[in-house]
């Protein structure tokens, strides 16, 4: 048994160990062994990066198959609302609400809604808090593996609040099963998702406490079903339909949306694995220690470039840019009731369980001394490399190979490079 | 046995001043170096948030300064040595919200003042040395064993 969950399966017989995947993991997780790429546990964040590249679509994302449905006596599905940006800009969620209800869940929940509350949750931390800044938000799980391992000191700048997801389900198990008297668990909750990361978000949550979700579909799997599913339905008017999306909510499917909706002043928006590491360098140098709150996610312009989504991203994230102007512009505020949700804030309904802990890598050495003898060995080790990181070794860089070397996790013969030199001096 | 003041890695890195491009290189390497030896992370950022400061009073004021990490069993040391205009008032300097920086550094987000009592904040021992119009000397010091901590 692995000590931590991945969303990811390399499937051996489709991959051809072109290395693609290699090169762009963030946190050189990948290597190749014998031809076929291999994952790294404890370096792996989910961030899903492989999947994208793998030309051979042998990287799995282990979602839930539809077939997880009949386990369970009653099924809700809850949308990402990066759903709701995936078709035209005339389809609003109230229809694709209904849409999934004709592909066979029992029920349907709008998540926007509890985003909005969480939103005003973050507003009422945020006012309250008084410890090092800048707080960082943690509906990315993505963001928060990579600061439990890469950026440990920060784990406790991550907002200790529900992601909304976690928060509805937990809500909707507790209601449906009064409302049906049924048990919690024969009531099954789908989060239906951009990327495989909320996977593991659920089967083993960062802050090791449990979750209330049962499964995950992916929306890529979902789109063409769905796509029928929604043919004849007719709704109420347009302005109608609008009139029931919660602005706040909504926002949370694109980078800077929990940001612009909440009016928030001194605030940063981030996304993107590479511009994620540059803040996160900065936060831990303490140059944005004036900066109060971080919107950070790994996909590019937030969950609508989740790698399970469909439509293209800049178009996605234009539809729900267009729709936050129109509801701002029509000033339609179905949100939440911020005195509603300030009493249950006081009643810790918004905290989540657990805590987050750091999961710094391993050092090359438990002791300080011997590990400082090792890193002596690897430089020396890289100095001897070609440095043109062509990855026939099986590693991304000749960095990470020396490294590997030191750990003893490969053998220095296996340069290609060094041994076609050695080679050509014997001939 | 190693003995206690055995200099076990000993890394040096140029700085150049105005070199805003590679401002904050020497930091992050340093930050790496550590994690990858194993240094407990709460030192770690520590180390990381005062050489940083280091770092960028070169940049800022300074032609050109050396950062040189040396780690013994018990010591984290950064010493900083750089040729610049020096200062001349260093109680004033290490009070909070002194600055003498310009605008443009202002609107970079620095210059707050906060540089030199920051990183005396979180270092364990700290002892600057400066000769106005030479030069700066900063030795940053981290215990390494935590009962030692101030």
């Amino acid at each position: 048994m692995n000590q931590y969950y991945h969303s990811i399966r390399i499937d051996t017989e489709k991959c051809d160990g072109r290395m693609k995947c290699l090169r762009v993991c963030p946190t050189q997780a990948i290597r190749v062994r014998n031809g076929k790429a291999a994952i790294i546990e404890e370096k792996c964040i989910d961030c899903g990066e492989c999947i994208t590249a793998c030309p051979n679509n042998a990287i799995i994302p282990l979602t839930d198959p539809f077939g997880e449905l009949t386990k369970f006596r009653h099924t809700v599905a809850m949308p990402s609302p990066a759903l709701y940006a995936q078709f035209g800009r005339e389809i609003l969620p109230e229809k694709i609400l209904s849409g999934i209800n004709n592909l066979g869940f029992d029920s349907t929940f709008d998540l926007a809604l509890t985003c909005g509350e969480v939103s005003f949750a973050i507003q009422e931390y945020l006012r309250e808090y008084k410890g090092p800044k800048p707080l960082i938000s943690n509906v990315c799980p993505t963001v928060v593996r990579l600061i439990q391992v890469k950026y440990p000191e920060l784990t406790d700048q991550i907002i200790p609040i529900e992601p909304p997801r976690e928060l509805a389900a937990r809500e909707i198990k507790k209601k449906k099963s009064k409302q049906l008297k049924l048990k919690e668990n024969e009531i099954g909750t789908f989060y239906l998702t951009p990327c495989p990361v909320k996977m593991i978000s659920i089967k083993q949550p960062a802050e090791k406490g449990k979750s209330y979700l049962d499964g995950a579909i992916s929306i890529s799997d979902i789109y063409g079903p769905l796509l029928s599913a929604m043919q004849g339905i007719n709704k109420g008017s347009y302005r109608e339909a609008l009139e029931n999306i919660c602005i706040l909510g909504v926002g949370w499917a694109m980078v800077g949306g929990i940001c612009r909706t909440l009016r928030l002043k001194n605030s940063l928006a981030v996304s993107g694995l590479t511009e994620l590491l540059k803040v996160f360098n900065d936060i831990e140098r303490g140059k944005l220690r004036n900066i109060d709150f971080i919107e950070a996610y790994s996909c590019a312009q937030g969950c609508v470039g989740g790698s399970l989504t469909v439509e293209n991203v800049y178009i996605s994230y234009n539809k729900i840019l267009k729709l936050i102007e129109t509801l701002e512009y029509e000033q339609i505020k179905a949100c939440p009731d911020i005195r509603e949700v300030r009493k249950r804030y006081s009643q810790q309904y918004f905290f989540i369980k657990g805590k987050f802990e750091p999961r710094p890598l391993k050092p090359l050495d438990k002791d300080i001394a011997k590990a400082i003898k090792k890193r002596k060995e690897k430089e020396e080790i890289y100095k001897s490399l070609p440095k043109i990181d062509c990855g026939a070794c099986g590693a991304p860089t000749c960095l990470t190979f020396a490294e590997d070397v030191v750990k003893g996790e490969a053998e220095i013969t296996g340069c290609t490079i060094n041994n076609a030199q050695k080679l050509k001096k014997l001939l | 046995m190693t003995k206690s003041d055995e200099t076990l890695l000993s890394q040096h890195f140029e700085i150049t001043g105005g070199d805003f491009n590679n401002a904050g290189k020497a930091s992050t390497s340093i930050k790496e170096i550590l994690q990858e030896i194993g240094i407990d992370s709460s030192i770690t950022v520590r180390t990381s948030i005062a050489s940083y400061e280091a770092e960028m009073n070169v940049v800022m004021y300074a032609r050109r300064g050396e950062l040189t990490l040396n780690i013994t069993p018990e010591k984290l040391h950064l010493k900083l040595k750089d040729e610049g205009p020096g200062i001349k008032n260093i109680d004033m300097a290490m009070q909070e919200g002194f600055s003498t920086a310009t605008d443009e550094m202002r609107e970079m987000g620095f210059g707050a003042g906060m540089g030199l009592p920051n990183i005396k904040k979180n270092a364990d021992k700290f002892e600057l040395f400066s000769i106005p119009g030479k030069g700066t000397s900063l030795d940053i010091i981290f215990c390494l064993n935590k009962t030692e901590k101030k």
